[in-house]
């Protein structure tokens, strides 16, 4: 109860580790039935159908509701933190981003057990994703569990904006800011003006499903490539949105393990800057071969380019934020390390396919399978890990095994390579993608089989995590302030996990890495910036969770609001949208008690701050 | 935080009470960025009906259909209603309460004549013209940008109507403030939208 009622952000944060680490688990499943189907050529472990439902779902799964949420998680636990603050600028909303984000996952998942996932790509590609050739309600449970999860994202995103505008410490300019907090300014403005665009998409798209409009429809004078426009508008951007955040990462990762301030921190600010403005230019990039003709191809293709730059300069960055540093190999740090190369990597062959004459040859092959792949994997999931051991200790106050973490590192990005450096090869040898199998003796055998043994690989490394998880959470919650005791901003000066109010007094910030020009200065905490105080609390509330019952339900009722049904009851309910009126009446009537009851919160007391907060 | 619902020590309000606390700034910034967001949406359907402005698909076209006049009386309200969310928020800088409620109802009433007119408006097309959400991809995009738009009315209407409830029955205070500021935001903002539509669907769709 506490846990559906909490808004409590660093609460929040844990919500959506458990949620993001469940999907992720469901979409890791799907990959590896997926390389069980493609170990040997002719297989028949799976049906096509089947394969392509599960392309589909891993695809949207892991990008929607995988890495999303575990990025979200660990923005909650730590830019209030990083940035001085007693809270995020939204409590509530910030409990209702997670919900809705949430019931959105999980209507989605429904499909398996009602009728058939999705079976269009994870990109829905029309007509593919129509009526026509898609006729069960997969795509329908597409359309409407994205754009419930896409309103929570979107909550998320607008609440670390104000965060990061108004709730920084004083002392603390935007210059002064951890390239953490930095990244999820950006990222969040980037899913601000992404996120409205994929939210149409999807109307669209459900609107010719289930109200037989046109807009794809060629029949009726609809257009399937403004599908691609709009989806690739927002679903360009959106791979900066997974990206950022892991930068952002690495840049608090890198410095604090080689005891070195980051290096070219101003170029590393414009550079996501620039590198976040460049990717609403380039979404074209994804449809050289739709036939958009030779201009427009080039220009996007050098747009595309162009974003090589400003990643360049982070890599070149980090790689001299090391340079003469005392590096410690920390579990952090290898996956900072190994995100790198890996990283870059991904990279290249990002330039190689922006290159519109040479996308000709690679568009709908294994190679770009392995790229983005490179990015996604190589650089976010790597990323996501570095993270997750880093600020582990402060957000559960128990230090992972450090001797498993090296297992991790070691099995996951040894079975990533094996599984996606051969796929390259078999992209320039001529295997598509999304076909669910292949002939024999196309050389595509041996290399199959390679990328089948890697990604079990990668499946031992996730295992060994979560047996990691496992004994750490059964161990007592010692850890200290600054566990890495090279701790360089502000949240390593609060204990671990810290107190509810997070901060007893606001600190005064007095520098770029605040904790470590106080270290420098011979200090040991940080100057308050006001005194003991009465702090204000917001209350807990059911409500958030209550309003996204309420779409959850409506969603469901207009899926079906079409369907016949057996029973006459039924049919009567969903008919007339009487099932669709009653979730959006529990979410207004949520929304209308919100409005009438103030949430006047509570006071934590100077008194119990003294003895409460030692441990 | 610890200010956030402390109201001045002799019970009168500051001058801008919408401001007066972090929460009361934190929604009006946080409400910006969301129009932010909004604008992009209405973008994305704009830029969906350009592209299909013309697909009528052997339905009635835009220069058969628009009755411009209607259009027009419909406007008109709803810009009025623009103005009169504007005298509601003088009124409340001036405190008086009385003034804010009565321009908030004026408000409402206009923003429910143009809803009136609009659903006329497509009942007419959906009758006399046969021209519904199936009939071209023309027909999908006009219901769903106009519709869109219409929604956003309809939402603004029960939301200023709870705001009337809430002002009669707590007052003016620094938390009924901000709501009250930051729904006559949104209020500019469709009727933003609305100079779009007319524009773009309507005058275009009868000259272009
Ligand atoms: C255990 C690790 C993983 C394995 C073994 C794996 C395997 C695969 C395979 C074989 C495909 C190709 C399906 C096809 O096009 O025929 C695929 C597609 C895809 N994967 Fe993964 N994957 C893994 C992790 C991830 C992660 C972490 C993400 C995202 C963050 C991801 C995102 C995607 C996407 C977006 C597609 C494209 C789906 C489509 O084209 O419909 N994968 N994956
Ligand atoms: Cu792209």
């Amino acid at each position: 109860m506490d846990w559906i009622t909490t808004v409590d952000h660093k609460k929040i944060a844990i919500l959506y580790l458990w949620a993001g680490g469940l999907f992720f688990g469901i979409g890791g499943i799907e990959a590896i039935l997926i390389r069980i189907q493609l170990i040997k050529p002719m297989n028949t472990f799976l049906d096509a159908q089947t394969f392509n439902e599960l392309i589909t779902m891993h695809g949207t799964t892991m990008i929607f509701l995988g890495v999303m949420p575990v990025i979200f998680a660990l923005m909650n636990a730590v830019i209030p933190l990083q940035i001085g603050a007693r809270d995020v600028a939204f409590p509530f909303l910030n409990s209702l981003g997670f919900w809705t984000f949430l019931f959105g996952g999980l209507l989605l998942n429904l499909s398996w057990v009602m009728g058939g996932a999705p079976d269009a790509g994870w990109t829905a590609y029309t007509p593919l994703s129509g009526k026509g050739y898609s006729p069960s309600h997969g795509v329908d449970f597409y359309t409407i569990g994205l754009q419930i999860a896409g309103l929570g994202t979107l909550i998320g995103g607008i609440n670390f904006l104000a965060t990061i505008i108004t709730m920084r410490a004083p002392g603390m300019s935007f210059m002064r800011m951890p390239m953490f907090a930095w990244a999820t300014f950006i990222t969040s403005a980037i899913i601000l003006f992404a996120f409205p665009a994929v939210t149409v998409g999807l109307v669209l798209l459900t609107f010719d499903r289930i109200l037989d409009a046109n807009f794809f429809n060629v029949d009726g004078g609809g257009n399937p490539v403004l599908w691609q426009h709009i989806f690739w508008i927002f679903g360009h951007p959106e791979v900066y949105i997974l990206i950022l955040p892991a930068f952002g990462i690495i840049s608090e990762v890198i410095p604090t393990f080689s005891r070195k301030r980051l290096f070219g921190y101003s170029s590393m600010v414009f550079a996501t800057i620039l590198i976040a403005f460049l990717g609403f230019m380039v979404w074209a990039h994804h449809m050289f071969t739709t036939g958009l003709g030779p201009v427009a191809n080039a220009l996007f293709s050098v747009s595309t380019m162009l974003i090589a730059v400003p990643t360049g300069i982070k890599i070149f960055n980090w790689l001299f934020t090391m340079w003469g540093g005392q590096v410690r190999f920390t579990t952090p740090n290898l996956f900072a390390a190994g995100f790198i190369p890996t990283f870059t990597m991904g990279g290249v062959t990002g330039v190689m396919l922006a290159s519109a004459p040479a996308d000709f040859q690679f568009h709908d092959t294994y190679f770009v399978v392995a790229h983005f792949h490179y990015v996604i994997v190589g650089g976010l999931v790597l990323g996501l890990f570095a993270g997750l051991h880093y600020w582990w200790p402060k957000m559960f106050g128990r230090m992972l095994s450090e001797s498993l973490g090296k297992w991790t590192f070691w099995t996951f990005i040894i079975g990533f390579h094996l599984t996606f450096f051969v796929q390259h090869f078999l992209g320039l040898m001529g295997m598509q993608r999304r076909v669910f199998t292949y002939l024999p003796n196309q050389q595509f055998d041996t290399l199959n089989l390679v990328s089948t043994v890697g990604a079990f690989l990668m499946g031992v490394g996730m295992i060994i995590f979560l047996v990691n998880v496992f004994l750490t959470s059964r161990r007592p919650a010692d850890a200290p302030e600054d566990p890495w005791e090279d701790g360089r901003t502000l949240e390593w000066t609060i204990p671990s996990p810290p107190p509810e109010y997070n901060f007893k007094q606001t600190p005064l910030v007095r520098g770029l890495d605040a904790f470590w020009k106080e270290k420098m200065a011979g200090h040991k905490a940080m100057t308050p910036a006001e005194p003991i105080g009465p702090i204000h609390m917001p209350s807990a509330t059911i409500l958030p969770f209550l309003m996204s019952v309420g779409i959850f339900i409506a969603g469901l009722g207009f899926m079906f609001s079409r369907d016949e049904f057996s029973s006459s009851m039924m049919s009567f309910l969903f008919n007339n949208y009487i099932v669709t009126a009653l979730g959006l009446l529990i979410t207004f009537g949520s929304m209308l008690m919100r409005s009438l009851f103030d949430d006047h919160g509570w006071h934590i007391e100077p008194e119990e701050l003294e003895g409460g907060e030692q441990r | 935080m610890t200010t956030a619902h402390a109201e001045a020590a002799d019970g009168t309000l500051p001058h801008e009470p919408e401001k007066a606390t972090l929460e009361g700034r934190n929604k009006v910034l946080a409400f910006w960025l969301f129009l932010g967001g909004e604008a992009v949406l209405f973008g994305t359907l704009f830029a969906t009906f350009l592209a299909l402005r013309n697909q009528t698909n052997e339905g009635p076209s835009a220069a058969e259909l628009f009755h411009l006049p209607l259009v027009a009386a419909a406007t008109f309200l709803l810009l009025v209603s623009s103005l009169t969310s504007v005298f509601a928020i003088q009124a409340m800088h001036r405190g008086n309460v009385a003034q804010l409620r009565n321009w908030l109802v004026v408000t409402v009433l206009l923003g429910l004549a143009f809803l009136i007119l609009e659903i006329y408006e497509f009942s007419v097309y959906i009758r006399h013209e046969e021209f519904g959400m199936t009939t071209s991809a023309f027909s999908s995009a006009f219901y769903t940008l106009v519709g869109f738009h219409g929604a956003h009315v309809a939402f603004g209407i029960l939301w200023i109507s709870v705001l009337i409830g809430q002002l009669l029955y707590k007052g003016l205070t620094v938390v009924t403030a901000p709501k009250i500021y930051v729904s006559a935001m949104y209020w500019h903002f469709i009727d933003v939208v609305w100079v779009f539509i007319f524009t773009v669907v309507y005058l275009l769709g009868k000259v272009g």
